[in-house]
């Protein structure tokens, strides 16, 4: 089943668009909701994970003798306690994928798990990690893709070769795989060009930061199934993964989604899991695992570092021409950053004529990349629209005039391959250009700038049971964690199908053995994907509810509609019919009302936001101080405003701090020389002043209700923005992020220096 | 090691419990006492989700020794409620989409009552200041300043 074609956008819905309390709301604010390391279990042990404390290393030995015989000690894991995948004839990314969860001949990064002791107690767990002998021969590291992809570079996997590269490469390297979109003719576009600008850009690993470690407790049976409770965007696909791991089958695995603490896309993979399954096999005990924020830190996924060598052509009207671009993401330990999708964004906001996109995934002794928000696409957003801004300034044009002159609209054929739908850039650009933030005076120091951003959105699987309860309400029963309010979403969309008041529906996340199979909460997917299943379970309740109330009346099928939550007679003068009346006589009329949908979204739809930043530097620290902040994001139709205001704005944050200060400091021996929230530093609330949102809705047609999505679009303009408006209050045009103090301060010291 | 007898008074209830001696307050109410609306966020004082008030004042429950709460009072997010009624705090932030995944959520209620008790009036920017030590991740602290503020004017309204 899929998401109809032409599905009723109508204006005028009496629940979506409203923000009524979400479900969850109550037990979070009074504490009592169960994140992933608040469930304790009879007879729980806990356990610590003993990782490495070298960057790359060659495990020579492992001793775990003295570590069992201490106090409180159940069970001990190593990598011999795990299956060899690649014997199995698995594919090399799972291979990979179980290595990652658990080092076997070599560890990769600082943090990379040797092993795992389960215990009565957490000190003693952790007492009984340390005391378990490890010897290592160390070997070279590499941190950034210069060194990896240089001639002679030690090896982090010896059988690595590029793959995409014609012809196939005969020799191994630490280049995983090489991308590539082209268009037109690179050298006639250059001519054509007023203006060409060339800079290449540097970028560090940036975390997530979500604000709960990652958690999980197992409680394994003698039957060869477990139970898994874990904090996650996709218990689903922790099942899935878990499983691969253990080489168990997956519906061996029951997960149960915790509350979740926040992802952006760093909770889509495992790490703890499978130690948690394995521990509980051993012991015969439930076992519960929680990192500490330096493991956090040290041992789950960053975003990529990049480099990337943006060159653009513009001509004196305004028209790009021609845009080359090379970049290298940083894969951490295993290969599979998001350089693909970094590809498929860098210009997919503009209609170029003549462009070359290459790119490299570069594997690096550093964790293994995970997703953040929009993966892979502000860093090169950051690289490109920084050389927006200078062509635009090259030419004496107002940098939005410059975007709409070459912004894609509905039919253009995007850089990546298919034509675009109905899409809403052009209106964020609008919503920008005519906001009374434009125009507003600026005092010394202070800058301006804007920057947009693009990002594709997912549909994929999705299911969702809905159930009418015998007093006439509902519940909605998905199976795709609620990580930002989705449960608040979906019982909208459910109150408007059905008409009926949307505190009267009830919704919940189910386990993995009560709900139909979902796919991760990521690619900005719940509400479209999800929220669909929704729509068609309720649909089909209505039809139901619609027979039904033709058997009481005994009239035909369709003489009777649904209008505001009741089944009315259209032909005769029967008195309507509740949704608590047909509830009450359910048993009557065929049985409990309940429906399930399950489907493979279609009909996504694009994300565009453009943003405006003004910043003031002080020139004697150069410290930046982020004065005002505006975004328009086309949300194709907000379900729940708050909600959506609130993914605009968190992403914003994000981007922002990603801009001025985060970023991974590595010593010279490899290891992390800043885990923790002191030293890597998030924006906090003095920070910031109000980020101001525009919502713009040009409805997804591909949508019952037109949603698109707004997760992840939002951190994709920031980077740009700031750094534009620096560019605008100092001039400097800073080609490394973050653009901290230091490192702004040198250089206004240098642009002083050359006068 | 044996264990330490603590005895405090906590959410207006006279406690006791037994506690590592070396042991965080964090722990103890996570583990001996069972309150878990108390997070560790980063166990170094770093990110506020561990907020408790200790004496009225607000304390990163991860840097105290739960043996030095003995005979002080403490106030977790579990004791801002009354019965019937929600904290206008806990009912703004409903209101205002305060929380998005709400892991930090206890801490920043806890910090915001400790800010409201001695500063009933106070400006966005003394808001922002009195948070700063409490790490959000998904709002970008705007709907959290927000309802803080409409929080004290309802409460001043009240009075």
């Amino acid at each position: 089943m899929t998401v109809t074609e032409e599905p009723a956008t109508t204006p005028g819905y009496k629940w979506v668009g409203t923000r009524p309390i979400r479900p969850d709301g109550l037990e979070k604010v009074t504490g009592k909701a169960r994140f992933g390391a608040d469930l304790v279990l009879p007879g729980m042990l806990e356990a610590a994970v003993l990782r490495s404390p070298h960057a790359h290393a060659r495990i020579v030995s492992i001793d775990t003798t003295a570590a069992e015989a201490m106090p409180g000690v159940k069970a001990i894991v190593t990598g011999a306690d795990f299956p060899d995948l690649a014997e199995q004839g698995a594919r090399p990314d799972a291979v990979m994928a179980s290595h990652n969860v658990m080092a076997r001949d070599k560890v990769l990064y600082e943090g990379h798990v040797v092993a795992a002791v389960a215990a009565t107690t957490r000190k003693e767990a952790k007492l009984a990690a340390e005391a378990i002998e490890v010897s290592y021969e160390i070997l070279d590291h590499l941190l950034n893709v210069d060194d990896a992809m240089a001639d002679g570079a030690v090896l982090l996997h010896p059988d690595l070769k590029t793959r995409g590269m014609d012809p196939a490469p005969e020799e191994p390297s630490n280049i995983a795989s090489r991308i590539n979109h082209e268009r037109g003719d690179l050298d006639k576009g250059f001519a054509d060009a007023d203006v060409v600008v060339e800079r290449t850009f540097t970028t560090k690993p940036v975390h997530q930061g979500y604000i709960e470690p990652h958690a999980s407790v197992a409680d394994a049976g003698q039957d060869g199934r477990a139970h898994l409770w874990c904090s996650s965007q996709g218990h689903f696909s922790m099942r899935t993964q878990t499983a691969s791991v253990l080489g168990w089958e997956p519906s061996k695995l029951k997960v149960t989604a915790a509350e979740i603490g926040g992802g952006f896309g760093g909770k889509t993979v495992i790490y703890l899991e499978p130690l948690a399954v394995q521990l509980s096999v051993k012991s015969g005990r439930p076992v519960r695992v929680v990192m500490d924020r330096d493991e956090v830190f040290r041992a789950s996924g960053p975003a990529s570092g990049t480099k990337m060598t943006v060159k653009m052509g513009i001509t004196n009207d305004g028209q790009m021409t021609a845009a080359d671009i090379w970049m290298a993401y940083e894969a951490g330990a295993f290969p599979g950053s998001p350089v693909g999708a970094a590809g498929m964004t860098a210009i997919a906001i503009y209609d170029i004529p003549n462009f070359f996109i290459e790119g490299f995934d570069v594997v690096v002794n550093k964790p293994k990349v995970a997703a953040y928000r929009a993966p892979g696409a502000p860093m090169i957003a950051f690289a490109v629209e920084s050389v927006v801004d200078e062509l635009a300034q090259g030419i004496g044009m107002d940098p939005v005039e410059v975007r709409l002159k070459n912004a894609v609209v509905e039919g253009t054929e995007a850089s990546y391959g298919p034509k675009f739908p109905k899409i809403g850039f052009v209106e964020t650009l609008d919503a920008i250009k005519s906001h009374e933030h434009y125009g507003a005076p600026l005092g010394p120091n202070q800058g301006r700038g804007v920057a947009s951003g693009f990002w594709f959105n997912a549909g994929m699987n999705s299911s969702a049971t809905v159930h009418v309860n015998e007093d006439g309400t509902m519940t909605v029963v998905v199976g795709s964690p609620d990580i930002g309010g989705s449960r608040a979403s979906m019982g909208l969309m459910a109150a408007e199908e059905m008409g009926i008041d949307v505190a009267n529906i009830q919704s919940i996340v189910a386990d993995t053995e009560t709900v139909g199979f979902n796919d991760v909460t990521g690619g900005s997917r719940v509400t479209l994907a999800t929220g669909a299943a929704v729509v068609e379970c309720c649909q089909m309740i209505k039809d139901d509810l619609k027979a039904r109330a033709a058997k009481t009346w005994d009239c035909e099928a369709d003489e009777v509609e649904w209008v505001d939550g009741q089944a009315q007679h259209t032909k005769g003068s029967e008195t309507p019919l509740t949704l608590e009346a047909l509830a009450q006589k359910s048993g009557r009329t065929g049985g409990p009302i309940s429906a399930t949908a399950s489907l493979n979204a279609r009909g996504v739809g694009a994300a565009f936001s453009t943003q405006l930043c003004d910043v003031e530097v002080d020139p004697e620290t150069g410290v930046v101080t982020i004065l005002r902040f505006t975004t328009a994001q086309d949300a194709g139709t907000a379900i729940h405003p708050s909600y959506v205001e609130g993914q605009m704005q968190g992403g914003v944050v994000q981007g922002i701090g990603w801009a001025l200060n985060e970023e991974y400091i590595h010593n010279d021996d490899g290891t992390l020389a800043n885990p923790s929230f002191l030293d890597y530093r998030i924006p906090v609330a003095s920070d910031l002043p109000m980020i101001d949102t525009v919502v713009v809705e040009v409805p997804n047609p591909g949508h019952p209700y037109g949603v698109r999505g707004v997760g992840e679009v939002g951190i994709v303009p920031p980077l740009g923005a700031v750094a534009n408006a620096i560019a605008a209050a100092t001039g400097c045009r800073m080609e490394d992020l973050p653009m901290s103090p230091p490192r702004l301060l040198d250089a206004l010291n240098q642009a002083a220096e050359a006068g | 090691m044996a264990r330490t007898h603590v005895a405090c008074n906590l959410n207006g209830d006279d406690v006791e419990f037994l506690c590592d001696q070396d042991g965080t307050l964090l722990n103890a109410l996570r583990d001996d006492v069972g309150l878990t609306g108390v997070k560790e966020g980063c166990g170094t004082g770093d990110c506020g989700a561990c907020s408790v008030l200790m004496n009225d004042r607000v304390t990163c429950s991860c840097l105290v020794f739960a043996p030095e709460v003995d005979g002080a009072t403490v106030v977790t997010v579990e004791g801002l409620a009354d019965a019937g009624e929600l904290h206008p705090l806990q009912q703004c932030f409903l209101e205002g989409a305060a929380l998005q995944c709400g892991v930090c959520t206890p801490g920043f209620l806890v910090s915001a009552k400790a800010l409201l008790d001695k500063n009933p009036n106070p400006t966005e920017t003394e808001v922002r200041y009195a948070l700063a030590g409490n790490l959000c991740r998904c709002t970008g602290y705007d709907k959290i300043i927000r309802s803080v503020l409409e929080a004290a004017s309802r409460m001043n309204a009240a009075e």
